[in-house]
């Protein structure tokens, strides 16, 4: 990288685009398939065009049955491809669940590392467009729960372009999920903009009172936090995840040693969540270094309303996250 | 819940160093047992515990000096439930760091003689702050927590590291320069120096003294000893240490302190016996319960306190108990002794030598062996008339020394 870097102003939407576009490019053994990724030109518009550009060959429309063709995905990569299975939200992954749970992530142990399974799976996931409770989920963490796949969260163009060549050069399944709400979200991309690295976290705003760790659409809703809590003196440090599993232990407790508290907002369910494991990490590996209990902002523990006030009543908020904050650094605010 | 304190072994000590912990967290703890050991300026003690109960967490860490008063461990006691909530804890906490400059008090031996940290109770503090305040120094006793449930936070004892140094910085009085002992003579010194100061500036002695024929008490003795091997002989000191226990029952006054502009008389006598040190300087640490042991097992008793003062194994009840010393100068040949009173103590009793003198009685001229006794005491808890009772008791024991 040199001197001035040319930015281009893009979306999010545009870079996921450009990153799908760039692996069809790059490798031929790259192929893209699920509900509507062709004619339709995909449900979120992430692969429109692609049809005429590659060809039905490598852009395939699938019927719906995501255990199907998320099965067919497990094969192709086995027998040498590098698919890129679209499932269009996180919701109707469940009914892909024991391809992904079962196979993708078992094959390499079951055949004693013969196979490993070279897939992405590409899903929207998230609320906050009044999708109501059956498709309004934030299930990724339970997918982190899984040994044996990779769980990817995008929240910058820069990580919606660079994630996904990376993710297929990975021998085994990576799972990247992205927030339906960012789809729209305008930001500039370098117009060398390429791969990224998917094995850290990454500080996103320096501080010192607190850290804020997070990912995917709620990073922006704590960069906000941030912000309204500097102009009353409290400064907080903000910690986009990107990879969930596996978690990069190493940023957030030496972000922790630094501000001596901790939040974690997670627009999962609070019960079971990705929040609590990461809680429990860093009360195993930097109790001595905690000046306050870890908190977390996760969604209420309901299905998600339909009424837009309800809904974002129900998801983590930059003024919960405020609220959250002040609590924890009462003595100095 | 309970916490053992790093004890006041002494009036004159302001801090000691923790050299070894005997237990562990975990270890279930009865009253009586040596848990640690502690070295002052008077040397190596062995400090028991006061509780029955299981240790939960060791708070200082071996070769750490800390401030007497300073919480050097928590137990847990048995059959108690948890305290609730704990209260905001109010300046009240602060009670751990005076107690290095007021008298400590002086409990009963029925009482643990542990800085007076009423209710036992947990100060909640983050790790992080426990951590830096281990860093900066400070003791926890000293700091008020700003969190919720007045919990200690980082910022909390940051402010108090400024404080502290804010107040090292301060010009204070001499007293607070604290020489750390690692010349051990010097250190023992400087221990009895503020002792005795503190006695001559603060103490109104009076002085009183009488000669005591002590044919009947030497005669009874021989006798006595002639019944027992060599090893188990009895010395003409433990004599006057049981004759001076049972004239403090005619005059018990004299036994006992002065605390708070207040004279408190303690039931159990416990003397002091005023030791010389081989490398230098005195320790007078206590024999329990004089007044109801008898002859052989006060000799043993006695024996074995000079044993463990010059090898260093004193227990911390021995340096805190003694109600009023007994120094006994008599084998270096001196006839007289005026004692400085060991505060907060209220008596000092000194015995000269045993020698042959001319003495008159019923118009009668002969030689005796007799000892000068004196009364060092403090006006402020007793008379002359009071004094005098006591030396009169005194001499009344020794010529009835098979009553002893």
């Amino acid at each position: 990288m040199n001197g001035e870097e040319q930015k281009v102003r893009t979306t999010y939407r545009e870079a996921v685009r450009e990153g799908i576009r760039e692996a069809l490019k790059k490798d031929e053994r790259v192929f893209l398939m699920g509900e509507d990724v062709g004619h339709y030109g995909g449900c979120y518009a992430t692969s429109k065009g692609f049809l005429q550009e590659f060809g039905p060959e490598r852009i395939r429309d699938t019927p719906m049955s995501e255990l199907a063709f998320t099965g067919a995905g497990i094969g192709a990569a086995m027998g040498g491809m590098r698919p890129i299975v679209e499932i269009m939200t996180v919701n109707f992954s469940l009914l892909a669940l024991d391809q992904i749970l079962n196979n993708a992530a078992t094959l390499l142990h079951m055949s004693g590392g013969l196979f490993n399974v070279p897939l992405v799976i590409r899903m929207a996931t998230g609320a906050g467009r009044q999708l109501a409770a059956q498709h309004a989920h934030s299930l990724e963490g339970w997918y982190a729960h899984i040994p044996g796949i990779r769980v990817l969260a995008p929240a910058t163009c820069e990580d919606a372009r660079g994630m996904l060549w990376t993710a297929l050069e990975d021998p085994d399944p990576v799972l990247i999920f992205e927030n339906q709400t960012l789809y729209p979200m305008e930001g500039e991309l370098s117009v060398s903009a390429g791969a990224v690295d998917i094995e850290h976290a990454r500080v996103q705003r320096e501080g010192r009172d607190v850290s804020i760790i997070t990912y995917s659409a709620s990073l922006y809703k704590a960069l906000a936090a941030a912000e309204t809590l500097a102009a009353e003196g409290v400064s907080a440090e903000v910690i986009d995840l990107r990879t969930l599993r596996p978690l990069d232990d190493a940023t957030i407790l030496a972000s922790v040693a630094r501000t001596h508290r901790a939040l974690i907002v997670d627009e999962g369910w609070r019960s079971g969540s990705l929040a609590a494991e990461i809680s429990a990490r860093i009360m195993e590996q930097a109790f001595y270094e905690l000046d306050a209990p870890v908190e977390r902002v996760c969604s209420a523990e309901v299905p998600m309303p339909y009424a837009r006030h309800m809904e974002q009543a129900a998801l983590p908020q930059a003024e919960t996250i405020v609220a959250a904050v002040k609590r924890m650094v009462h003595a100095n605010g | 819940m309970g916490e053992f304190c790093m004890p006041s072994l002494g009036a004159d000590m302001e801090a000691g160093t923790l050299v070894e912990w005997m237990v562990k967290p975990g270890d279930r703890v009865r009253r009586g047992d040596i848990i640690a050991t502690v070295e002052t300026q008077k040397g190596l003690f062995e400090v028991e515990n006061y509780e029955n109960g299981v240790v939960q967490e060791l708070l200082v860490q071996a070769g750490t000096e800390v401030p007497v008063g300073t919480v050097l461990a928590r137990l847990s006691s048995e059959g108690m439930a948890p305290p609730a909530a704990p209260s905001v804890p109010g300046p009240a906490v602060a009670v751990a760091v005076p107690a290095a400059t007021e008298p400590a008090v002086k409990p009963a031996p029925e009482v643990p003689p542990l800085p007076p940290v009423s209710a036992p109770k947990r100060v909640p503090i983050s790790p992080s702050a426990r951590k830096l305040a281990a860093e900066l120094g400070v003791e926890l006793g000293a700091i008020r927590g700003g969190g919720p449930h007045g919990a200690i936070e980082r910022a909390d004892v940051e402010r108090a590291a400024q404080e502290k140094k804010a107040a090292v910085q301060a010009p204070g009085p001499p007293a607070a320069e604290k020489p750390h002992p690692v010349d051990y003579q010097s250190g023992m010194r400087q221990a009895i120096a503020a002792a005795m100061s503190r006695s001559n500036r603060e103490i109104p002695h009076y002085y009183l003294e009488t000669t005591i024929d002590m044919s009947a008490a030497l005669r009874f003795l021989e006798g006595e000893n002639l019944k027992r091997s060599i090893k188990d002989r009895i010395l003409p000191a433990v004599l006057l240490l049981k004759a001076v226990a049972r004239a403090l029952a005619q005059t018990p006054e004299l036994n006992g302190f002065w605390i708070d502009n207040r004279h408190q008389v303690q039931e159990s006598v416990n003397l002091g016996f005023a030791i010389s040190l081989r490398q230098g300087g005195l320790i007078a640490p206590a024999i329990h319960n004089v007044d109801l042991l008898s002859l052989d097992e006060l000799m043993a008793a006695t024996r074995d306190l000079i044993t463990r003062t010059r090898s260093g194994h004193l227990r911390s009840s021995e340096m805190t108990d003694a109600t009023i010393t007994v120094t006994n100068l008599g084998d270096l040949g001196v006839d007289t002794v005026y004692g400085v009173i060991y505060p907060p103590q209220v008596a000092l009793v000194g015995f000269g030598r045993i020698s042959e003198r001319p003495w008159a009685e019923n118009g009668m001229l002969g030689v005796r062996r007799v000892v000068t006794a004196t009364l060092s005491a403090d006006h402020r808890a007793t008379d002359g008339h009071r004094g005098s009772l006591f030396l009169e008791a005194l001499n009344r024991h020794l010529q009835n020394p098979e009553q002893l």
